[in-house]
Order: C-alpha cells, then structure tokens, then sequence
C-alpha cells in the first residue's frame, strides 16, 4: 500500500489552517500491474470525515445541479462529518440507488465536483470518493436494507437492457409501487458494468450486491432475453405490460474499415473487454474463454474504454502497451484519473499518430500496424483542434494486438423488429430529451441507445428523468393497470 | 436453466439433445441459432437450431465435441440442465420456391441445413440433398433428410457410405446429367463451403452458406464474428449468418475461425486432466 498523500494546495496567507483535498490510498504501479484487484482502497473513516468537514455547507448548493442524479451532496457529506454513516447512505438512495458504482466510475470532475464553491480557488470537495466511502460502509457493514416498499399500483412494466439506464428506471419504478421486469441480453445483467468496465476499476461484486439491492426492491430481472429477437415490443405490450423502457445501449463497435482490419489479433475494445470482464479469461483455471497472449498491444482511441483496455492488456502480461491517438493529450476524452493511473502502469502514448493499415504474416495474424504522424490544424466542429497528417510521416509499428476503442454505434437488432421506433440517421432511438418519451405512446428509452456513447451516469440521469414521465404517464392511464396498452 | 430432456449420441463426437427452451421453440425460423452456455466458467458456443417442437416446448441442437465447452456439453445427460440459452439469434433463412433446391450438408453441418430444408420444401420447391462426410460414421439425420428429399446422394472421402468422394463431385455430376438448378444452399465445415461456392460460381448458380465464426454475445456487440462479404464487412451473428457464398471471403474466415487454436487445445488437456482426477 503507498502512503496516504494528500493533494497539498498553495496559499500565501491561509487565514486559518486548511485541510488539503483527501487522496485516497491505493495500490502501488508495480504491485497491481499483475493482479486485477481494484486499485484504490478508498477512503478510512478518519480520512472521509476529514475530507468531509472540508465542505463549507453552502446554502445554495451548486453541486446538486451538477450531479445528473441530484444527489443532496451537502446533506450526505454533512451526515458523514457527524459519523452517521448509514444515515448518509439513506440520503444517497433517495435519488441513486447505485452509489458504490457511481462512487468509482462517475467523472465528478466535470459534475458535481466542477461547479463545488471551493474549486475556485483552492480544490473542491472529493465528493466521488465520499460517496464511495459510504456506499462501501454500508455494504461492509451489513447495513444495506431495501425501503419499505409503497402500496403496488398493479401498473407493470418492462425495462430493456440492465444496464445503467434500465437499471436506474427500475429502481424508480419499484418505488413509485409498480411492478418491473427487467429483460437483459446477456446470462449476467450490469450492461457495461459488467461487460465493460475491468474489476480493478469496478469490482463486479460490487455490481452484484447493487444488483441485489434492486432486487430487494422487487425488480425481477430475467437475463438471456433478447428483445428484437424472443419477443418484440408489441408482444411484450400483449402480455400486459403497460409501459416500457429501452436502455439497450450502444453496444455495436466502430471500425475504421481500413486495410488488414479483420486480421487476427484486431479486434474491438467490445470484444477483448467482454472476454475479460463478462467471460473472465483472465483467470483461465476457472473459464474456459480465451484471450490472446499478447506481447505488444497497440490500443487505437482515447477515451476511458481505450483506457480499460489499455490497463487490462499491461494485466494480461503484453509487455508494451501504447495507446494510439491521432490528437494530443489536451484532447484525450479519458479521466485524467484514468490516464494518469494507465501512465503509472507503464502505457505509452503515441499520441498524433493515426493508423492507416495493418499488415498480417503468413498465418493471418497482425504483425505490423503503419500510422502516419499527425499536427493540429483549425478547430473542426466540436472545437477541438482538427487532426491534419504530415507528408511522408509514415512509420512502422510491431503489434500483436490491436484493439480499436474508437467508439460504438447503434445496435440495431431492437429497432429492426420495432418498425414504429423513430430512430435517427445514425441508427439511435429519438427520444425526448427531457422525458426520454419515443415515437411510440407507452415507449421510452435512454442511456447510449439515444445519445451514443456516453457515461454511467448520464445515462442513470436519462433514466431517473424517464422513469418521473413513465410513472406520471401509468397514473393518466387510472384503474387498477393491467388495462393492456397498444403497441400502435 | 435449460433442461436437457433427451440425448443420444450420433457419432463418435456427435450428439443430439432436445432442450426445453419454450419460448425460443415457438419463436425460432430455420436458419436461426442460439447461444448456449452450459455452467458457469464455460464459454458462449453458437449452435444452429436443428430442428424444434413448440408443444412440447423443446429445441434440438446437434453438438460436436470440439472444445473444452463443447465437451462439458456433451458430458450432460438426460436431467441434467444447461445455464445459459440464449435466441433465436440471427436473421431467418429466406425461402421461396425458387424450383429446384439443391441442400448440401456436411458432417455436423446436415444439422442445420435440415430445417432449412424442409422449408424449402415446404414452399414447394423440389429438393436434392447431397450429405457428405469424410466417412459414414460422421453422417448424421440421413433417413430424415432422405425423406424430405425428392432425390438424396450420399457421399464419402472413403467410400464407406454411398458414392466416394466430395460433395463438389455429386454436385458436378448433377450438373453434368443436365439437371437444372436454381438455387443451392450449403452448410458445412468452412473448407467445403469456400469449394462448393467456388464451383457454383463457376457454374453460375446462387449459393447460400451459413457461417460458424468465432463468436461471442451473438448480438452485435463484440465484433469478433465480422467476415468479409464481398466489399463489406459483415457481422455474422446479426447480418447472417447466411450469405451469398460467392462473396464470402473463406480464407480469410478460416484463418479467423483458428486463431484460439493453441489455447483451445491447452484448455482440453486441462480439461481432460481434471476428469481423470474426478474419475
């Protein structure tokens, strides 16, 4: 373990002692480089009330608004200073009902964080941290209970995809008294949670008992459903399902369709995360999954996949990591937590360069990748500085590996079987923004499926708006439920 | 959990289970398949749905031992139950009367041309089934194919069930008794598939195959199906698995389909050696 450190700030003239921002103690480089435990060990008792009593309590609290959940920040940071711990979970449930998770994988510095009174001069509160710290009291002390649950409404309804969105709107459904089935894909719900995001980053136990909290609310969840394909949406209305929630995600992965692509050892961030993570090959004594054992891993993207990705080949045992990215670090879309922690694992970035093709051996493996050098030029229409590659920059790189992380597109298998699902040009489901209401009366959807490829936590905020409009739209609907709505 | 409701074992490798699985029984179309994972730590294998019973609630999947996963698989007995099924995947076979149907099945792949077979059948075509295998012990559902059939051939690598040699030869010889065709369809070990497309181009016939890649979620997600398809890259578990087997790149598939090779045979003797240990 590496010393506690704190993050020390500097003021001339300090009117009263300030206590420093709070790291959290973690797992040194060397050590978790071969092991896939989580890397932080989170916050102490003593360092979270520490931490806590940094917050001066405003009275108008700009971080609530920053939190796409609205978690009342001040309250739970308040109750962790007087030590009452659980007290500080209840408040947390109110409006998330996943906080371990969002405690390590929610970007706080862009959210709630960013807009903390403090952060103008000095560093704001660790309110991520804390709210990990919590969460994991509480589940290490046995605490958590699920709420009494409200009178039922006979309404029922269905939710599409267990991951972050489906998961956040069923949780809201379940204490509003309706009754949720949540269907999911694969033979394990968490959608990214699971499949995606590594252990060392988010312990899927963790996932687990979030889960089996959701269940405690009387969520069922059946996995190995694939809407589309063993029931469509109309079906799912015919057997009496009132409304219904579509948070399938943007699981189909993004190639550039360049040359040697479909060589072995290219393959999606997708695919070499869900054979870790989902299918475990990691630990090939207890799953039968392979994964290639690979020595030099070229990762071609720059978000926090491209990031898990990277750290998860440096764990597999590839003695060179490089992550690709044709822009510079000021452009890197990843956590600076995430790129700094991949860094300290030994990742290279090879940044301004872009991959052009890959050349294969005898046997049809990747053996080489040719990149060109890339300089910025004039912002292009996100404003980041565009990319333009420089003449006979050309170079060669050995690779056993290639996993392209450059993003996701729309599954379309739900929307092949929905022909009243208004989708958009790129395939993704619209849907009101403010409502998550789709073109068809009854349907909502949210998370990645109507944005694209986003974070946990904007999809949970997608959900908790969807579920408010679900819930207001099965209370218009009167009676008893079980009235079977149209799927017209 | 998927109950294994009877088995019986075809061949050496090869063995036939009726699952209950309700839903996917009442839903399936020929050409479909689904996911199965037997326990936990196995992998997800994709199987094409032989055949289904939607009374009775069952799904039939013929399965031949390969891998480690395969063969816990098949070491199931009647009772006993699979974890994971996952379908009916994949789009459906699209059928018409195209008039004459020629329906090539090769080892374990006689499998899944059945119930493509019967459809086509079914919608009026009249049909020809050529099975091959490298020899009679890996022929399997001959008397229920021959039946479906208006004319069945059987073909060895070594003679020991019908005619000698391949299935391109039947096909050859058919063509060359002035037998028109209309439309083949051919499902078998990549190899096979890669020369029966290859001799019906030349011969200028349509030609369906139905892929095995490497899979894994079987919904689009993962990407390690993806196949060269004339100047496309398609997804097999959610644009096929059938293609036109004229723009199916097969090499490139099968060095594709081989690329856990070294791992998979690791995972076996590991596998075998846990056995020995138990037994």
């Amino acid at each position: 373990m590496s010393e506690v450190q704190t993050e020390a700030t500097t003021e001339k003239r300090p009117k009263k002692p300030r206590i420093p921002r709070q790291s959290m103690p973690e797992q040194s480089p060397e050590e978790r480089i071969h092991n896939f435990n989580e890397v932080p060990f989170g916050y102490t008792e003593e360092l979270a009330k520490l931490e806590a009593s940094r917050c001066i309590q405003c009275k108008k609290p700009m971080c609530i608004d920053g939190c796409p959940v609205e978690i009342d920040i001040p309250a739970f940071v308040q109750l962790v200073v007087e030590g009452d711990y659980a007290a500080a979970a209840r408040k947390i449930k109110e409006t998330n009902a996943l906080p371990a998770i969002c405690g390590r994988v929610c970007p706080q510095e862009e959210q709630c964080e960013v807009v903390c009174v403090l952060a103008k001069k000095r560093e704001p509160v660790a309110i991520g941290r804390l709210e990990r710290f919590v969460a994991d009291w509480e589940r290490e002390h046995g605490l958590v209970e699920a709420p009494k649950r409200p009178a039922a409404t006979g309404h029922r309804v269905a939710v599409i995809g267990a991951g972050p969105a489906g998961l956040t709107v069923a949780g809201e459904m379940a204490k509003y008294g309706h009754e949720v089935a949540i269907l999911e894909a694969l033979h394990e719900p968490g959608g990214v949670l699971t499949y995606g995001i590594p252990e060392f980053r988010l312990p899927k136990e963790i996932v687990r008992k979030e889960i089996d909290y959701l269940k405690s609310l009387g969520v069922t969840i059946e996995c190995n459903v694939v809407v589309g394909k063993l029931v469509t949406v109309d079906e799912l209305f015919a057997e009496g399902y009132e409304a219904i929630f579509i948070g399938t995600g943007a699981g189909a992965p993004w190639f550039e369709h360049l040359e040697g692509e479909n060589l072995s050892g290219v393959l999606s961030a997708n695919e070499f995360l869900t054979r870790s993570n989902l299918m475990k090959a990691f630990d090939p004594e207890h799953a039968d999954t392979p994964i290639l054992p690979a020595k030099k891993v070229a990762v071609l993207g720059a978000g926090n996949t491209a990031m898990d990705a990277a750290r998860t080949g440096v764990r597999l045992g590839a003695g060179e990591v490089s992550i690709v990215y044709r822009r510079s670090r000021t452009e890197m879309p990843a956590r600076i937590e995430e790129i700094h922690h991949a860094e300290e694992e030994g990742v290279k970035l090879e940044l301004l360069t872009k991959p052009i093709r890959y050349l294969g051996d005898e046997r049809g493996r990747v053996k080489q990748m040719e990149c060109i050098r890339m300089e910025l030029g004039e912002p292009d229409d996100s404003g980041r500085r565009r990319p333009v590659p420089v003449d006979g920059s050309e170079f060669l790189m050995d690779v056993d590996c290639v996993i392209v992380a450059f993003g996701t597109n729309a599954n379309p298998v739900l929307g092949q079987s929905t022909p009243n699902l208004e989708l958009n040009r790129w395939g993704y489901i619209k849907a009101d923004e403010e409502n998550g209401q789709t073109s068809i009366p009854g349907v909502y959807a949210g998370g990645d499926i109507v944005t694209g490829a986003a974070t946990v936590i904007l999809a949970m905020g997608a959900g908790r708006k969807a579920a408010k409009a679900m819930h207001e739209y099965l209370m218009s609907l009167g009676g008893e439920g079980s009235q079977p709505a149209s799927g017209e | 959990m998927f109950p294994v409701r009877r088995k019986t074992q075809l061949s050496e490798d090869v063995f036939d289970f009726d699952i209950e699985a309700p839903r996917i029984a009442k839903k399936r179309q020929p050409g479909q398949f689904v996911i199965v994972r037997v326990a936990e730590g196995c992998e997800r294998t994709p199987l094409t749905i032989a055949d289904a019973d939607a009374e009775r609630g069952t799904i039939r999947l013929v399965v031949q031992r390969v891998g480690t996963s395969t063969r816990k698989l098949c070491d199931l007995s009647e009772g006993e139950a699979i974890r994971d099924v996952v379908g009916p995947l994949g789009k459906p076979t699209h059928i018409e009367n195209w008039g004459h149907c020629v329906c090539i099945g090769g080892g374990v792949g006689i499998a899944p041309i059945y119930p493509i077979t019967r459809a086509a059948k079914e919608a009026g075509n009249r049909i020809t089934s050529i099975l091959g295998a490298r020899t009679q012990d890996l022929l399997i559902l001959v008397d229920q194919m021959a039946e479906l059939s208006d004319e069945a051939i059987v073909i060895t690598d070594d003679g020991s069930s019908g005619k000698q040699g391949l299935v391109t030869d039947a096909l050859r010889e058919l063509v060359g008794r002035g037998e028109e065709i209309d439309m083949v369809i051919c499902i078998g070990p990549t190899v096979m598939m890669k020369f029966v497309a290859l001799l019906t181009k030349e011969l200028n016939l349509p030609t369906l195959v139905s892929l095995n890649p490497i899979m894994i979620d079987g919904t689009g997600m993962c990407g390690g199906c993806r196949v060269q398809v004339g100047s496309e890259t398609k997804f097999t578990c959610v644009d096929g698995p059938e293609f036109d087997g004229h723009l199916v790149d097969f090499d490139d598939l099968m060095k594709r389909q081989r690329v856990y090779f070294g791992q998979e045979q690791e995972s076996l003797k590991h596998y075998h050696e846990k056995c020995k240990l138990g037994a």
